[in-house]
């Protein structure tokens, strides 16, 4: 018998009110849209009220670490509510990858940091591609010099240009080590990325030395519990994205007419979005389920985080491809912000593992090996 | 979460009566039937149904409690598998359209399974436009006097009674001259004849009425009304075919599955994909189905209803079709093409071929797919019906 509760308690709807009403006044759509090519992608100010004000940075951090003491359920409702707004903030490079990474990291130097994070007066980025998914070997990218420093390039990091710390996987002589370096020790150069609000860069490190955070398999733990944690929290975003393409689609085709009727009228649109919303109350179903037993440690908590984003990351593409589709022209224009969220939701699919990376890992997991 | 007024009944408080139900009935000295009509008179049937009627007024959701203690204590269950249309549809028909002479004489006998009940509502000319029927019904003193053709009626060849929705007014549009009965399936002029389906076999049946008489104190609701009953029906229908609490890899998925881990020989790689995609729906759509349970629960139903049964038929065609697929030279062959007329529907006990086969009729039985998407399309997204051209005109005026 499931134990977790599946729905959404008094508590997290609290929650998703207030910063649901936060990102009304400060993140329609159209607001994200027009500053995309301003120089200015992330909305900082917003990111502060976030953070500090309602508390987000530290929402699943406990209180004696430094943050809310909340769980990663409420966690996993601000990445739906985030997802919903494709707000650009560093949520998931900074709150979700490096405070999962550091929270059950030993030692004074990891618990100042996560301390700062959760308060939101720093920010983080993991040093590893977004690709990473938690199945993967410990990278070797970054490399431990024998006089300390660090050295090695590595692209397609989440969330980096805004960051002022490095959260750094590193290969040690003696194997996996994690390091915390001043983002200012670094070369961080911003990529033009597929999805507009999200960013990528490349991290150069050449012979910076950074506080070692972890050493072993410490190390090691630590990065695949953020990517874990990350998975199962991104299927919270992309349920969110392909809600908000959903409510978009059914209220543009209730009201756009063509042959003298509404378009949403004709069944064949219809049959599309009652599919699409199937596929929704399945993917919040998962991701519920995903959040509320990576939170509680769960056993089958692995079988639940792949599970979710083997699902909810092929819903959110689609969700986002019909919503571009039976909006017809409008739909293909840079002026609709509906290309935000498929740019997202194509992104995400490759982000934290491919779906059928995730349904590998699954089929060892529930023993149904490959040939 | 469960929201519990102070007059509601305690879990700890079922598992008193069901200890003083087994106490006074000991299950292994005590004769089915006899214990099965001592459990409905404890109120300890359907926790959820009134006091006098089988339950307790109690919370739908304490019923798992009853039921698992009952297990525990090997008792014996009513067999729901057999009586399932009773249960899941009559019953609450009767419940809530019925008089109460209609609830004493008829929702005992059915719990129990000693009398099978049948739902007579498809025809040949009325299957996803129900309303449109055309088995007439007409007046005679307190009776009415029945002609017409009922079609895919499952059970019909075992039970003892049925609901039956009939035209009792042509002159107006279709979906107001409808009346909803209940109908002795002994009455003189009641001819059940076999319909053997796909996988051979005949689980459902045509049903002629030739001047059947139904008494006027058999109608469930008011003269007229009989669209809004058949509504109830079918709503519960949809519940009762999509619902039940599943473990993981609890129905199709698992013996799917199962082939899979036992027969290595069998695996390919295109499979392999294949079975990890539908495992995944699969426990996508287990998880709908628990939280639909859970918000039920908690007194706030929400619409996953109307997707569950939707999720519930692609996903069986699917994970058979592959089942059949995977057997490999085994798929080729099937057990047995006898018709037999059997009383229950057993999707396990058969091998892959009847699985595939027997599924293709859940996107069918208790409103299509199709159907399905409109009601989802127009009461959950809200979105525009299509244009009616059958709404305001007497149903005996409608192109047929
Ligand atoms: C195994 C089985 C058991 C059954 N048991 C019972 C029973 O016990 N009692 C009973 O009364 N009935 C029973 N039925 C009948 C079942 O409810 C009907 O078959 C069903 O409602 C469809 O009606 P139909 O067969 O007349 O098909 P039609 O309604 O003629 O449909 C034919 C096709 O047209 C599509 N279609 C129809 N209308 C629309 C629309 N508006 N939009 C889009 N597509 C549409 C349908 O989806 C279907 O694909 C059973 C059926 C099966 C297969």
């Amino acid at each position: 018998m499931t134990s977790a509760n599946l729905l959404y308690t008094d508590v997290e709807d609290d929650l998703r009110a207030s910063v649901r009403d936060l990102l009304s006044t400060h993140c329609d759509p159209t607001d994200v849209l027009a500053t995309r090519e301003s120089g200015q992608p992330y909305f900082l100010e917003l990111w502060r009220k976030l953070a500090v004000e309602l508390g987000v940075a530290g929402l699943h951090v406990p209180e004696r670490q430094g943050g809310q003491g909340g769980t990663l359920r409420e966690t996993a409702v601000i990445a739906e509510e985030l997802g919903r707004s494709v707000a650009p903030v560093p949520f998931l490079g900074s709150t979700v990858l490096c405070t999962s990474a550091l929270l059950g990291v030993p030692g004074s130097a990891a618990a100042t940091l996560l301390e700062r994070l959760a308060a939101g007066t720093a920010t983080g980025a993991l040093v590893a591609p977004l690709t990473s998914g938690p199945a993967g070997e410990f990278p070797t990218a970054i490399r431990v010099s024998a006089d300390g420093g660090l050295h090695g390039t590595v692209s397609s990091v989440v969330d980096a240009a805004v960051a002022d710390t490095l959260i750094v996987p590193a290969l040690g002589a003696a194997g996996p080590e994690l390091y915390a370096v001043p983002a200012s020790a670094a070369t961080i150069t911003p990529s033009t990325a597929l999805d507009l609000t999200r960013g990528i860069a490349e991290i150069a490190l050449s012979g910076a030395s950074g506080e070692q955070l972890a050493t072993g398999a410490a190390a090691a733990e630590a990065l695949n519990t953020a990517l874990r944690t990350g998975a199962a929290i991104l299927a919270s975003e992309q349920l969110g994205i392909a809600q908000w393409c959903l409510d978009e689609t059914v209220r543009y085709v209730s009201q756009r007419h063509q042959f003298g009727r509404p378009i949403g009228s004709f069944q064949a649109l219809k049959h599309r979005l009652a599919d699409l919303w199937l596929e929704i109350i399945s993917a919040r179903a998962v991701a519920r389920y995903a959040a509320d037993r990576i939170g509680a440690d769960a056993e089958d908590a692995s079988i639940a985080v792949a599970t979710a984003q083997s699902y909810c990351a092929e819903v959110a593409v689609h969700a986002a491809e019909e919503c571009i589709q039976l909006h017809g022209g409008i739909g293909m224009t840079w002026e609709h912000p509906a290309h935000l969220f498929l740019k997202r939701a194509k992104s995400d699919q490759l982000a934290l593992g491919r779906p059928g990376e995730h349904r590998r890992t699954l089929s060892e997991l529930v023993d149904l090996p490959t040939c | 979460m469960t929201k519990q007024s102070d007059t509601e009944i305690t879990a700890e408080q079922l598992r008193e009566h069901v200890a003083t139900l087994l106490a006074e009935h000991d299950p292994a000295r005590t004769d089915r039937l006899d214990f099965l009509r001592a459990r409905f008179d404890a109120g300890l049937a359907w926790v959820h149904f009134p006091v006098g009627l089988g339950g307790l007024d109690a919370p739908r959701a304490l019923q798992s409690v009853v039921d698992s203690e009952l297990a525990r204590a090997g008792a014996p269950d009513n067999q729901p598998r057999k009586i399932g249309i009773g249960l899941g549809m009559a019953a609450p028909t009767i419940l809530a359209f019925g008089t109460e002479e209609h609830k004493a004489r008829f929702l005992r006998p059915l719990w129990t399974g000693e009398e099978v009940w049948c739902q007579l509502f498809s025809e040949p000319g009325a299957g996803s436009d129900l309303a449109s029927l055309a088995t007439r019904a007409v007046r005679d003193g307190s009776d009415w006097i029945v002609n017409g053709q009922k079609v895919w009626t499952s059970s019909a060849h075992t039970a003892s009674w049925a609901i039956i929705v009939l035209r009792t007014d042509p002159d107006v549009p279709k979906h107001e001259g409808m009346s909803y009965f209940v109908l002795d399936m002994t009455a003189p002029g009641v001819e059940v004849r076999p319909l053997r389906q796909i996988t051979g076999e005949a689980e459902f049946n045509e049903v002629f009425l030739t001047d059947v008489r139904i008494p006027d104190s058999q109608r469930l609701g008011e003269i007229g009304q009989g669209w809004q009953v058949a509504r109830t029906t079918l709503m519960n229908e949809r519940v009762a075919i999509g619902g039940g609490a599943l473990p993981r890899e609890g129905g199709m998925i698992g013996r799917l599955a199962e082939q899979w881990r036992n027969n290595p020989e069998l695996r390919a790689p295109d499979l392999h994909d294949r079975l990890m995609r539908l495992w995944v729906s699969a426990e996508a759509t287990r998880l709908v189905g628990e939280r639909l349970r859970q918000q039920l629960a908690a007194g706030v139903p929400g619409p996953e209803g109307s997707g569950a049964k939707l999720a519930f038929a692609t996903l069986n065609q699917a994970i058979s079709g592959l089942e059949v697929e995977l057997m490999g030279e085994q798929g080729l062959h099937y057990s047995d093409w006898t018709m037999r007329r059997p009383e229950t529907v057993d999707f396990f006990g058969k091998d892959a071929g009847y699985r595939y086969l027997r599924a293709k009729g859940n996107s069918i039985e208790g409103g299509t797919s199709e159907v399905l998407r409109n009601v989802i399309a127009e009461r959950v997204l809200g979105l525009p019906s299509e244009p009616r051209v059958d709404k305001d005109i007497p149903w005996k005026d409608l192109p047929r």
